[in-house]
């Protein structure tokens, strides 16, 4: 089996014309920066992979994950977490509720209420669960946007300029604890950002897309 | 499925209107199966042109139609230029949806209250300022001229534009112009509309073509403030269209297609205005001047703007006053005692008719939410948005003159032996119901941000999942505001319910008219608040169920 998120020449278009071109190995436990000026397309070609592209761009080329093409999958059916720079969590559900809704379903009732206290004291958030996630902090609600995610089971994990509204300390930290994460779980990590920072904690490969049509 | 939500939207919408226009034009022509009458035949128009009030009805429907609407879009567009961003506008614009939810029919009552000879504003300034001391004789209301109905619609369409203003001002980014223009030493009225007024414009063109088609032909209003020898056309065609003598109902086709070619005259005119005052626009941007009229405009135009909104409160206090007036002698500004008397003989059947309006709106409100929904996730899930074309079209049942063509579905249910009542008039109601809903749900839908979808199909929600448990919540507030503007919507048809229902339906607003020929002040404060009601409830529901429901989630109330 061959593990990991394999992007094989993707290329993006707008109206015919090629916006960005990646082609890469990403190994299970190993993250690929992609970095570039903004409106080069970085989030394009994360809306390509989770499989919710606009129709005004078209996309070419193959995304496999652990073996499989996932290329026409819809998109709940990918198993590709994604953290944006915002945290999302749906305001009308309590924490807990949040982190249930990605869970897989089965198991009882209390079986899945544990499930989402011990997830919760894996990050430092026990006794959060019956909260409202708009009275978290910055970092509160970072942390449970991972957990959210994390516990969906996916096989793969992107970043959006996931770390890019936080304060420069809470910020390495959150960056710290996700790397880790993904590094424990041997998940393929595709980020995309503009802070070199972010880069060099990521450690691996960095992409350094360019404007493929001028102007 | 949802595939073929948006067709089927269409034709709950225009379907009636086609099928009505086609039902206006084949007796129009002499063409009558149920009056034994076989087409075609030009005679209905020989009818039509030989009535002796034409030229005055037609004068009435075309003036009243195009001064009401210059008169509110002229106190709009100036109220938004001079206070845009001030205390004194937010505290309009906190006003405006109750003003926009009041019927039309209890906002006309409410002014008729106010300015008839016997009404508020001469019981105020009798006999100190008049010397009356019984109601003068003076024809104010139902004035020949129609000053007193250009009134009434004025007071209903500024409300309903300077709704579409400020929903269009969010697109148009005018602060930023503003400043602009600011420090180029414009004041702050003229910098406005040299600059931000030709973007806003554009965007409210669709309903200030609405208002015109609306004004001209109106119905409920006309009977209750409108002149009666003549009529304006469009209650002329009511006349006709219920005559128990069923060959006026031929002459009553004939005026309909002429109100129909009236409002497309009407239009086109208007169209014409548009080039001319864009032309003059043009040189008077380049000519650089900084406005010298700012300041009176601006007091001017508020003071407008509050008279129009105060009419309608004020008129609505009348309507309750005088529901619970005893005896109340000129000039006496309030009643020598109040009673119970008038709601215990009237109260009951209201409340039994409010069940029915409920009815009828509840399910027309329900029917247009299910389609509204369904075509905005085909929407999002295909991922191509409305275009000019759908916008047209949405408000293509808006735009023809309801007169033209319930006449023509009421004569096409009679020939199908299908007017049945109650749910032709629900399927009528659906659709004036319909654009609204859409109009209304559709920028909050729209604007909510996809990334959440994203967020829930990556954690496995599949797309249904994603709309009942993330998206329909999340927009709970914007979605019970659109279905409490089509329960207002409902509640205020008067034309669809009386000639679809065919006298066997009967809403507050049917009642509420009915009444107005008998000059009952007291049943007509009943049915009139009432009618209000039935109006303002769902809004202020509309505000306190999320408030209540989302009480512990503060991310929903910012």
């Amino acid at each position: 089996m061959n593990k990991g998120l394999i992007l094989r020449n993707l290329c993006i278009l707008r109206a015919g014309i090629p916006l960005i071109e990646v082609d890469h190995a990403i190994a299970a436990g190993e993250v690929l920066t992609v970095m570039g000026p903004s409106g080069v397309g970085k989030s394009t070609l994360l809306a390509y992979i989770t499989g919710t592209l606009a129709p005004t761009f078209t996309g070419m080329g193959q995304v496999l994950l652990d073996g499989v093409d996932i290329t026409t999958k819809p998109p709940h059916a990918r198993r590709i977490g994604i953290l944006f720079q915002d945290d999302l969590l749906f305001p009308h559900m309590s924490v807990g509720a949040n982190l249930a809704f990605g869970m897989p379903p089965g198991g009882g009732k209390a079986a899945r209420r544990a499930q989402v206290e011990d997830a919760l004291g894996d990050v430092g958030l026990t006794g959060f669960a019956d909260r409202d996630p708009a009275t978290l902090s910055g970092g509160q609600k970072a942390r449970v946007a991972l957990v959210r995610m994390l516990l969906s089971n996916p096989c793969a994990l992107l970043l959006d300029e996931a770390f890019s509204r936080l304060d420069a300390d809470l910020r390495a930290q959150v960056r710290d604890l996700v790397f880790q994460t993904a590094k424990e779980r041997a998940l393929p990590v595709l980020m995309v950002t503009h802070d070199i920072e972010d880069a060099q904690a990521a450690g691996g490969a960095v992409i350094e897309l360019e404007s493929l049509s001028k102007g | 499925m949802l595939r073929f939500l948006p067709a089927l939207t269409l034709l709950a919408m225009l379907g009636p209107v086609v099928a009505g226009l086609w039902g206006t034009a084949l007796p129009a022509f002499g063409h009558l199966p149920a009056a034994g009458l076989a087409g075609p035949s030009l005679d209905p128009f020989r009818s039509l042109f030989g009535w002796a009030g034409l030229s005055a009805a037609v004068r009435l429907s075309v003036m009243t139609g195009l001064i009401a609407t210059s008169v509110s879009l002229a106190i709009v567009v100036f109220i938004t230029a001079g206070w845009s961003g001030t205390r004194s506008f937010s505290v309009l614009e906190r006003m405006l949806s109750p003003l926009l939810s009041v019927p039309h029919a209890a906002a006309a009552f409410g002014l008729a209250f106010l300015i008839a000879p016997s009404g508020w504003v001469a019981r105020l300034l009798s006999p100190a300022l008049t010397g009356w001391d019984r109601p003068p004789d003076l024809l104010i209301v139902q004035d020949p001229l129609g000053l007193a109905m250009i009134a009434g619609l004025v007071v209903k369409e500024v409300p309903f534009l300077m709704l579409m203003t400020i929903a269009a001002m969010g697109q148009a980014q005018p602060r930023r112009s503003l400043l602009v223009a600011q420090a180029l030493g414009y004041g702050r009225l003229t910098g406005w509309l040299k600059t931000v007024f030709p973007r806003v414009y554009t965007q409210i063109r669709l309903p200030v073509y609405v208002v015109i088609a609306y004004s001209m032909s109106i119905v409920d209003v006309a009977v209750i403030l409108g002149p009666s020898t003549p009529p304006t056309l469009s209650v002329q065609i009511v006349k006709w269209m219920s005559d128990p003598d069923l060959s006026m109902r031929l002459t009553g086709a004939a005026a309909a297609l002429l109100q129909l070619a009236l409002v497309i005259g009407a239009l086109g005119l208007w169209w014409c205005g548009e080039r001319i005052v864009a032309r003059l626009g043009h040189r008077w941007i380049m000519s650089g001047g900084r406005g010298k009229f700012d300041a009176p405009i601006r007091a001017f135009s508020l003071g407008l703007g509050s008279i129009s909104a105060f009419a309608i409160l004020f008129g609505l206090a009348g309507l309750a006053v005088w529901s619970f007036a005893a005896f109340w002698s000129f000039p006496n500004v309030l009643p020598d005692s109040f009673t119970l008397r008038t709601w215990g003989r009237h109260g009951p059947d209201a409340v039994a008719t409010l069940g029915e309006t409920f009815l009828v709106a509840g399910i027309a409100v329900l029917l247009a939410l299910a389609l509204v929904l369904g075509c905005l996730e085909a929407e999002h899930r295909s991922g191509r948005g409305l275009t000019r074309r759908g916008l047209w079209l949405l408000y293509l049942p808006l735009l023809v003159p309801q007169t033209a063509f319930l006449p023509g579905l009421q004569t096409l249910l009679l020939n199908l032996g299908a007017d049945v009542g109650r749910l032709p008039v629900i399927f009528a109601h659906l659709v004036f119901v319909l654009p609204y809903v859409f109009l209304s749900l559709g920028d909050p839908w729209r604007s909510w941000d996809t990334r959440y979808a994203t967020v829930a199909s990556a954690l496995g929600a599949r797309p249904w999942k994603v709309f009942w448990q993330v998206r329909l919540p999340m927009l709970l507030r914007p979605i019970l505001t659109a279905m409490a503007v089509g329960i207002a919507v409902s509640v205020g048809q008067y034309l669809a319910t009386l000639l679809i229902g065919g006298g066997r339906v009967s809403t507050l607003t049917t009642e509420a008219v009915a009444l107005a020929s008998g000059g009952d002040r007291r049943a007509i404060g009943v049915y009139g608040l009432m009618q209000t009601l039935a109006a303002l409830v769902p809004f202020t529901l509309a505000l306190i169920i999320p408030t209540i429901l989302w009480r512990n989630r503060r991310g929903l109330h910012e």
